[in-house]
């Protein structure tokens, strides 16, 4: 398959230190001059940028948090005066207060051509017919996606959030061969084209791109079976690009971070300690092209891993497994702390299908109480009130055997919980709370 | 044989109008209705002139609906008329899912509907024993 850009995807070990270095450097100089965040912090720590020599000298500057962009709001944390500046967007987080991220001329246009690498690295080129379903107003993804397919040379329908017959009803008659959408609205359209009784094989659809809340290879398979299509992952995040900092080549084993604009690392989400490839932990990024928005060590809340060794396809870019969880969703009550994507194992056993839940925790007269809500999907609905009973209770049992948790299980109608463009919020935490 | 659509409502106030309301807007006749509630959500059961149209209303709604066959059959609205029925379906080990009944003219016909895994089986086993089944149209036009 075609690789976008050959002379970074596939650039030699040696030649990106010496690039991501000296692009280090200069982003390092422009924000100890440009941001009184990062000059308080140089100033503080006894950093000079002249005088990062290594990469490994990142490791002495100290993480940028989500809270500082929030006490940065709206524009503390820029490094260009805003005429300068030719997009704002904000992003509205799947657990988080919005921000503002400004993008230079420059910005966009790196951006567009990751966002090509993304596309190419899934197959798609300018015969594709790309149909994009993401909040184009909300979701910085749209446009994101929108600027890379027009650089692929495809043609793109910015279907962004017409209801579901009506996607289908295009993804037929403009015959779309790629849909770019979040997983589980993938999989409701592909409920719903079985509800309009349209067979997915006279459909032109070869390849979906998912991404913007976490995922899982049961959905993949899911996705790729029911809609016949090769189905990829895609990372990003609203404060860098989103997409375009790593993306799944056709191996769909792993996707490449794209380190000729970004720094990776690998910490303990607890002590901030930096982890070796392989081990998991909260992936933190730092931006080296970036003009109006750079972000130094920047505090993802993702958890992943990053993996070793070279990938079939030729790129030489490191890559990180799909993400599979976030740090802020991890919760504990009553001393056990659990991860949402645990939950999602055991539901999706259950359910034989991609569940869609919620967990809530109140503390209701000094006691915590989780609930967990389940949406009812046609694979899981029987007219029979009694297998009903039998499935919350089910659901019960297993959450509490296997994660040692007691929890209220409450079933919800379809679409009750179901977000698009930044994802379903997965825990919603009420105790600290009035 | 008549068709029973079966939706899943969240035990929510203006779920219940929601769902007639749609019906009604798409012209399709409820005959019975009939609600299984589990406390914080209810399964919806339905008999209606047109079922298979009425479970894709639902679905295109974003609500999950099924439609099953169901054996209706007609009693008499006086004591005695259910537990002979009752009888009958416990001799012939009819395995019953779910069951309700409800009046067609007041004090003169109810009809008992009956939630079997093998609908044609109970059918004929019924009529056997001289029950009067009611077919689509029965219902729907009585
Ligand atoms: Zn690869």
């Amino acid at each position: 398959m075609t690789i976008w850009n050959k002379k970074f995807e596939c650039i030699s070990p040696g030649e990106l230190e010496q690039l991501q270095l000296e692009r280090l450097q200069s982003t390092l100089n422009r924000v100890s001059r440009n941001v009184v965040f990062y000059q308080k912090i140089f100033e503080r720590e006894g950093i000079i940028p002249e005088r990062i020599r290594e990469l490994s000298d990142l490791r002495r500057i100290p993480f940028t948090s989500r809270r500082t962009l929030r006490a940065a709001y709206p524009y503390d944390m820029f490094a260009v005066p805003l005429r300068e500046v030719v997009r704002l967007q904000t992003s509205s987080g799947t657990t988080q207060e919005p921000i503002v991220v400004g993008y230079t001329r420059n910005d966009v246009e790196h951006w567009t051509e990751l966002v090509a690498r993304v596309l190419t690295g899934a197959g798609i080129n300018r015969d594709d017919v790309i149909q994009i379903s993401f909040d184009y107003g909300l979701f910085p993804g749209a446009l994101g996606m929108h600027y890379g397919a027009e650089a692929v040379g495809a043609s793109v329908i910015p279907a962004s959030t017409a209801g579901s017959r009506r996607q289908i009803t295009v993804m037929r008659d403009f015959r779309s061969t790629v849909l770019i959408a979040a997983p589980g609205y993938g999989l409701r359209l592909a409920r719903m084209i079985r509800e309009m009784k349209i067979n997915p094989q006279d459909l032109f659809l070869r390849v979906g791109l998912f991404g913007a809340e976490t995922w899982s290879e049961n959905l993949r398979r899911e996705l790729e079976e029911r809609l016949r299509i090769k189905a990829y992952d895609f990372y990003g995040l609203s404060e860098l690009f989103n997409p375009g900092v790593a993306s799944e080549c056709e191996a769909q084993n792993g996707l490449h971070i794209f380190e000729d604009h970004f720094i990776p690392e690998i910490i303990d989400p607890g002590t901030g300690r930096p982890l070796d490839f392989g081990e998991e932990g909260e992936l933190v990024l730092t931006s080296i092209t970036k003009e109006a928005f750079p972000l130094i060590r920047y505090r993802t809340g993702d958890i992943t891993t990053l993996i070793k060794g070279k990938c079939s396809c030729g790129r030489t870019l490191v890559r990180m497994a799909r993400v599979k969880g976030r740090t802020d969703d991890m919760f504990s009550v009553l001393g056990v702390s659990v991860f949402p994507s645990q939950v999602e194992e055991i539901l999706t056993r259950i359910e034989g299908t991609e569940p869609h839940f919620q967990i809530r925790i109140d503390r209701e007269a000094d006691r915590e109480v989780v609930k967990l809500l389940v949406e009812i999907s046609p694979e899981i609905f029987s007219d029979e009130m009694k297998k009903m009973q039998k499935l919350k209770r089910e659901i019960k049992g297993e959450i509490y055997k296997l994660l040692d948790l007691e929890v209220e299980v409450k079933l919800v109608e379809p679409g009750a919980l179901i977000g698009r463009g930044e994802g379903v919020r997965r825990v919603i935490d009420n105790r600290n709370r009035g | 044989m008549p068709h029973q659509v079966a939706v899943f409502l969240e035990n929510k106030p203006g779920k219940l109008e929601r769902v007639t309301g749609l019906l009604a807007g798409a012209g399709i006749n409820i005959r019975a209705i009939t609600i299984a509630d589990s406390g914080d959500f209810g399964v919806l059961k339905l008999l209606v002139d047109k079922p298979a149209i009425t479970c894709n209303i639902l679905a295109q709604n974003g609500l999950v609906a099924t439609v099953r066959r169901v054996v209706a059959m007609k009693i008499p609205d006086k004591p005695g008329g259910l537990l002979n029925i009752a009888r009958i379906l416990t001799r012939q080990k009819i395995n019953i899912d779910d069951a309700y009944g409800f009046v067609l003219k007041s004090g003169e016909t109810a009809v008992f509907v009956i939630q079997v895994k093998d609908p044609d089986t109970a059918a004929d086993l019924l009529k056997a024993e001289g029950i009067q089944l009611l077919g689509d149209n029965d219902l729907y036009f009585l």
